[in-house]
């Protein structure tokens, strides 16, 4: 019987209540629908006159869109494999972060500063 | 102390004797996971160059001149629809009906290849333009991760036919199940990307 229930544990990868519920998936595909539809309505009518603000809302709604197909399709979830699938996107995530705000940063002002012409080249010798 | 537990003459063990079962494919799942998330490292890399590099046209053409936002829309239609589709096909799968799997499998690889076919077009216009990689570096980094990400739905693509026909020969097994839930996570991720590449590449640069 312990044994039983041991190798029911291991073995929740295929179990069924890994896969979620039609409702689910219809849950998600309406989201994920309205979440991409507002940001190319944004982008193509040109509701929001400036651009910079179109560009935060519209990465904003990529996030929430990202997180409700991990809930939704990929069926995220604090308890799934143990938790380990959940440590392992974190990491992944810091990585992430680090590699793109640091090569956009990084790169954005060696191209600002490498421009000739620039304030700080008037005091150069 | 200690050593009164040890029986005379072994000396201390300090790891299990014999592992404990686990049963055949139990770790595939956080397997493909790992794998996933080392494939999701190298998306980052291809869009930390994109954002480097995506401004420097060299006098070439720019997002403006060759993006359609409607062609783009419409890709997006396919993946999302092809995303759902398999959440179907897995659900079939649960209730072990093979015929409507495979079904739901085809039309998922039918929307699949309709994906590829409109972004394959689109390359092949930009192309025809003369908006070659070689044109500019924000063209290198366009290719590179827009065409990576097309890869792996190519690549997807022939996993599902191949599964399928797996199916087909030995129909809902344990192992085919777990392989069906491997391209369903692998099938998600894309469409995950997918989000990334539109906004990033498609809508913000239209914004440029």
């Amino acid at each position: 019987m312990s044994a039983h229930d041991h190798a029911e544990g291991h073995g929740h990868a295929h179990g069924g209540a890994a896969h979620g519920s039609f409702k689910g998936y219809l849950i998600g595909f309406v989201l994920s629908v309205i979440l991409t539809a507002i940001p190319f309505w944004l982008v193509m009518s040109g509701a929001i006159d400036n651009k910079q603000a179109t560009a935060i809302v519209i990465m904003a709604f990529a996030v929430v869109q990202i997180v409700v197909h991990m809930v939704f399709f990929l069926h995220m979830n604090t308890a799934s494999e143990g938790g380990w699938s959940m440590l392992a996107l974190i990491f992944t995530l810091i990585l992430v972060v680090i590699v793109l705000t640091g090569s956009l940063w990084v790169m954005y002002h060696l191209n600002a500063n490498m421009m000739p012409g620039l304030h700080d080249m008037r005091e150069m010798p | 102390m200690a050593s009164s537990v040890t029986t005379a003459g072994t000396g201390p063990v300090f790891h299990l004797e014999e592992e404990h079962a686990h049963a055949e494919g139990s770790s595939t799942m956080l397997g493909f996971w790992l794998y996933l998330m080392s494939d999701c490292l190298i998306f980052a890399m291809l869009f930390a160059a994109y954002g480097v590099l995506g401004g420097n046209y060299a006098a070439g053409p720019a997002p403006k001149d060759l993006f359609d936002l409607d062609l783009v829309a419409v890709n997006t239609t396919m993946l999302l629809f092809s995303s759902i589709t398999y959440g179907f096909a897995m659900l079939t799968m649960d209730k072990g009906r093979v015929a409507a799997t495979q079904a739901w499998l085809a039309v998922t690889g039918l929307f699949g290849l309709a994906f590829l076919s409109i972004e394959l077009y689109e390359f092949a216009h930009m192309i025809h333009e003369g908006a070659t990689p070689q044109r500019s570096a924000f063209l290198s980094s366009f290719f590179t991760l827009v065409g990576t990400h097309g890869l792996h739905v190519t690549f997807g693509t022939v996993w599902l036919v191949t599964l399928m026909t797996q199916v087909a020969r030995f129909g809902l097994t344990e192992a085919n199940r777990r392989r069906l839930m491997c391209l369903s996570m692998f099938w998600h991720f894309l469409d995950v990307v997918w989000i990334g590449v539109f906004t990033f590449v498609y809508l913000m640069g239209m914004l440029r």
